[in-house]
């Protein structure tokens, strides 16, 4: 038995299983499938042709890629709008003959000769763009008519100029440079491409017009609802298409110098099996330029690889097209399914051993007993979720709610309240600093402060990235408590950093420490991270040595004790290993102890499951998240204990008539505030022994 | 507009196609003969029959641009099997079964792997071409054999004076409009393509609908590849790479019938037929250049379009997402 618990420890310490849904939902995995297409087509034809990725043909292979893939941008560019472009290898062809019209008939300088052959494209783009755009014609269609119409014009072109054409030398260097000339030694077309496509890349993912060509195409409609001008950025993005083929035929005229009737015939299909291949959707809204480059490649490779290993025409097309069905399967597979493979393995438990739970008979310090029946109740049914509450010098309480709200109830009778900020978020750990402000950790947003002109300020919503973590971890998700040191430094806790607010429960399945304590340090406003790889901490609470803090760890049912300063400064002690239950917060009592609030009772169905790893990812993958085994939250208390962990005080509400979970309790002036997340009230219960002048406030920062 | 009702493109297409037919009537000598005319339908009529074929697809909101492809190497099998002694009723049966084939793997990729039909049906064009040209027929023109009379009349024979290819196209029309009109398979076939998912909810077998919308495709397109081989003798399978396909899809288009599926009928297919039927005739007795003749029927397909969108204005509220 101890020995299969071994293993099973070892096996969930040493095997991250977390990773895989991790990296599942990141955005980049969407174009893992493309790559590995890419990647499979490399190998392949590098086994099959030793020499096909050799200098020679490389050089060669990339001139004509730069060409390509300024064509499979372009289209990408229309169908991330929601559109196509079927022109486009006209258009090509246009831009070929144009270019070498201008430069060999009429001798127009080169400077003019681009600037002529790209305002070609723009005018074919711009036909498009306002019959689609602006016409709201069917792209498919209108583009496949000006597809026809463009290339005949380029055929009557050629009846004109192709003899002419043929006949002349162009003697100018600068007209040769783009087809023949090199960068360092790379190619011009494939430099041109390549700071096209980082271009296109930082457009799309970081200006305003890049996200409205986006918005477009994930949701025409809504984007005309949420007031995009969608009718001009459609237009638009037929006139770059045209410019950027009719520059990519430019290229290819400056390459070959030859016009013929076969000049970009078919370009369209190919270039649409490449952005297909890429990733791009049809349709719309999923589409980058990494796409359109790793598409471009491929195809390329591809119908090139085929050509040059000398296969018969007929195989070539059948293996492309076997390649394309087998290709874009495989994707479209990919995104119908991922989420559903996310769901069902983003959740993945780890090993955990909690010790034997003390028991709650009369024999044990956490004896059962009816010490919370005589509360009198504050707010009933005014407020909804008070995960923690704290008192001013005058009396007042203040509390989170969860509208967003903090809200205060006035003394001395409390029945009067009012919203004291409107912070958003889920308001959860409250503290006072030095100067009265009020500091809040917002579930979701971060650390902030209410001054007491009830300014409300961001102090951080971010701390340092860790190397390793698949995940972003530097955005804080889940701020639970706080506490502030003598010199002002704020400590918290963020529970977990993989799931968000509401999926709390859902952590403790997990078990694995995916919460961290942080510390925001107002003399620098910088944030770092201190303690890494907790069990969901929760409440935090200064010793009164100013060196140390304690922090209760959820589902470890444990509470520390960390010391950021002085002569232990960074070693971390267990205080109480056993709880019976899982602890929320811990503030400070009167008489130098301090209070603890255990949010729900440990069940043993649970405690087995948790060393049943095994048993509990088959759960979250098989039956529905309702059906889950969940820890038990129903049923709480309040602890008092002192610095060593001995429990001095238990306090119970058998029946659970008002206080069935508790999150936080607060002692002031003789009486204890009582708080949870799921109660609708606030209890304020008188404490026989307690100091009567005694506050929390003149315990941190003196009498005031 | 009172008796015409709701001015559609199917009327207005009509209505150019008169004009322009009136207009060569008045203009050109020796368009309104009859012999003309009857040689406008028949040269058309191929087209026609694609048509019919691709409108069928359409109105399931699919597209086919196999379609080419696979009748120019269904047949050309078919004719080499033949001309090899298979005979020739055998020989066509293959060929039926590969086209079969063909439209049952792009209804699979389509329904089930549910890959975009413009895209599988475009791969499978090139894989199919791939196909014969590599394991069928080494040439890329397989000439008919001449014992194959009966065939050949399909193509070349008349009867009561009109030519047989017209009596295909009204046949494979009527038979389509019957089959959309009043059998159960062609009502799921149009409620597939007006709204998928409902009528997956509402009960509609959608993925044997769309199985069967492919092969239907495919089989219209060999009975048109037959009647294209009988009239010239011969089977060019570079007719896959032209630009056959696309004219197919205008025809279907500037009919009226929306690549958004649902709408339109058979009706349609056989006006946008007509309109580009008088164009090229009317052209080719102008004795016009060819390419210029491309960007007249291009101007003029534009316009038809242009039209229909003016008077049935699309909706940004109620358009559909990703129709292209």
């Amino acid at each position: 038995m101890a020995l299969t618990d071994t293993l099973t420890r070892w096996r969930y310490r040493l095997v991250p299983d977390h990773l895989v849904g991790e990296v599942l939902s990141k955005r980049w995995i969407d174009n893992a499938i493309p790559l590995l297409i890419l990647l499979a087509v490399v190998c392949a034809f590098s086994f099959a042709m030793p020499d096909f990725f050799g200098p020679s043909s490389i050089s060669d292979l990339t001139r004509q890629w730069g060409e390509f893939s300024l064509l499979v941008l372009a289209l990408m560019i229309v169908m991330v709008a929601g559109g196509i472009d079927l022109s486009i290898g006209s258009t090509f062809a246009l831009g070929n003959i144009v270019a070498l019209a201008l430069i060999a008939v009429a001798g127009w300088p080169m400077w003019a000769v681009v600037l002529g052959t790209l305002a070609c494209g723009a005018a074919v783009g711009l036909v498009n763009g306002l019959l689609v755009g602006y016409l709201r014609l069917r792209a498919f269609l209108t583009t496949l008519v000006t597809l026809i119409i463009v290339r005949a014009v380029v055929d009557m072109l050629l009846l004109n100029y192709s003899v002419a054409i043929a006949s002349t030398f162009i003697d100018s260097d600068s007209w040769y440079y783009p087809g023949e000339g090199s960068v360092f030694g790379v190619p011009f077309s494939v430099v041109l491409t390549i700071i096209l496509a980082i271009i296109i890349h930082l457009v799309f993912s970081r200006s305003r017009i890049g996200w409205q060509v986006l918005a477009t195409g994930g949701s025409r409609r809504s984007a005309h609802n949420v007031g995009i001008p969608v009718r001009r950025v459609v237009c638009a993005t037929y006139v770059v298409s045209g410019v950027l083929a009719a520059l990519s035929g430019l290229l290819f005229a400056s390459r070959l110098g030859g016009a013929g009737a076969d000049t970009g015939v078919g370009l369209e299909i190919m270039a649409l099996t490449a952005a297909v291949l890429g990733g791009n959707s049809l349709g719309g809204g999923r589409g980058s330029a990494a796409k359109a480059i790793i598409g471009s490649i491929t195809a390329m490779i591809m119908v090139n690889g085929l050509i040059r290993m000398g296969v018969p025409a007929g195989a070539n097309s059948l293996m492309l097209g076997l390649v394309l069905f087998t290709a874009v399967a495989i994707d479209v597979r990919w995104i119908k399914n991922l989420h559903k493979v996310v769901s069902k393995v983003y959740v993945s438990p780890a090993y955990a051993s909690l010790p034997k739970p003390p028991g709650t008979d009369s024999y044990s310090p956490y004896a059962v007993n009816d010490k919370l029946a005589p509360v009198t109740l504050i707010g009933l049914g005014e407020i909804d979720g008070p995960e923690d509450i704290i008192l001013d010098d005058d009396d007042n309480i203040y509390t989170g709610n969860r509208t967003g709200d903090v809200i205060r109830f006035f003394a001395p009778d409390y029945k009067q309240h009012e919203v004291y900020a409107h912070v958003g978020g889920r308001p959860l750990g409250l503290a006072f600093d030095k100067n009265g402000d009020l500091l809040v950790c917002i579930g979701g947003m971060g650390l902030y402060r209410v001054t007491k002109d009830r300014e409300i300020e961001k102090l951080t919503d971010e701390t340092n990235r860790s190397w390793l973590s698949v995940i972003d971890d530097s955005r804080l998700r889940l701020a639970d408590d706080l506490d502030v040191a003598l010199d002002g430094r704020v400590f918290f806790s963020e529970a977990t950093v993989r799931y968000e607010m509401h999926e709390w429960p859902v952590d403790g399945l997990e078990s694995r420490g995916n919460g961290r304590i942080i510390c925001y340090d107002p003399s620098s406003k910088s944030t770092h991270t201190v303690l890494r790889n907790l069990k969901f901490p929760n409440g935090i609470c200064m010793a009164h040595d100013g060196q140390s803090f304690f922090f209760a760890e959820t589902w470890a049912c444990t509470v520390s004790r960390y010391w950021f300063d002085g002569p232990k400064k960074g070693t971390v002690e267990t205080v109480i290993p056993d709880l019976p239950g899982y602890p929320d917060n811990i503030n400070r009592a009167s008489d130098g102890t301090f209070w603890l609030a255990l949010v729900g009772i440990r069940t043993p169905s649970l405690d087995l499951a948790l060393k049943m790893p095994g048993f509990r990812r088959r759960m979250a993958r098989r039956i529905a998240p309702d059906e889950w085994l969940y820890p038990n939250i129903n049923t709480g208390c309040i602890v008092r204990f002192d610095a060593t962990g001995t429990i001095l005080d238990v306090m119970w509400d058998r029946g659970g008539e008002n206080h069935p979970m508790i999150t936080s309790m607060r002692e002031h002036k003789g009486y204890l505030y009582i708080g949870g997340i799921l109660n609708n009230r606030i209890g304020k219960l008188k404490l026989k022994s307690a100091d009567k002048s005694w506050t929390g406030l003149a315990s941190y920062w003196g009498q005031s | 507009m009172g008796l015409l009702g709701q001015p559609t493109q199917e009327k207005i297409v009509l209505a150019l196609a008169l004009v322009l037919c009136l207009g060569f009537a008045l203009l050109l000598p020796g368009f309104w003969t009859a012999s003309n005319l009857l040689n406008l339908v028949r040269s058309v009529s191929i087209l026609g029959i694609l048509g019919v074929a691709m409108a069928l697809v359409v109105i399931g909101r699919g597209i086919d641009l196999s379609l080419v492809a696979t009748m120019a190497v269904a047949v050309a099998w078919s004719l080499q099997l033949a001309e090899s002694g298979m005979p020739m009723a055998q020989a066509l049966a293959f060929g039926l079964g590969f086209c079969l084939l063909i439209g049952l793997l792009n209804g699979f990729l389509i329904a089930y792997v549910e890959i975009p039909a413009i895209f599988a049906t475009l791969a499978m064009g090139t894989a199919v071409y791939g196909f014969g040209r590599y394991f069928l027929f080494s040439l890329d023109i397989v000439y008919m054999p001449p014992d194959a009379h009966a065939l050949t009349w399909v193509g070349q024979g008349t009867l009561f004076g009109v030519p047989a290819p017209i009596y295909m196209f009204a046949l494979v029309s009527a038979l389509a409009f019957l089959f959309l009109r009043y059998t159960r398979q062609g009502r799921y076939l149009r409620s597939v393509g007006d709204n998928l998912l409902a009528a997956r909810i509402t009960g509609v077998p959608t993925r044997p609908i769309i199985l069967m919308q492919y092969m239907i495709s495919s089989v219209i397109g060999f009975l048109a590849g037959c009647v294209t081989a009988a009239s010239v003798a011969s089977m060019n399978v570079r007719i896959s790479n032209s630009t056959l396909i696309y004219d197919v899809i205008l025809v279907v288009v500037l009919g009226g019938i929306g690549l958004s599926g649902g709408k339109g009928g058979i009706r349609n297919a056989i006006v946008g037929t007509l309109l580009i039927g008088v164009l090229l005739n009317g052209m080719t007795i102008m004795d016009i250049q060819y390419t210029v003749q491309n960007v007249i029927k291009g101007i003029i397909l534009l316009t038809a379009i242009v039209i229909d969108t003016l008077l049935n204005p699309r909706d940004e509220q109620t358009a559909q997402q990703g129709d292209i």
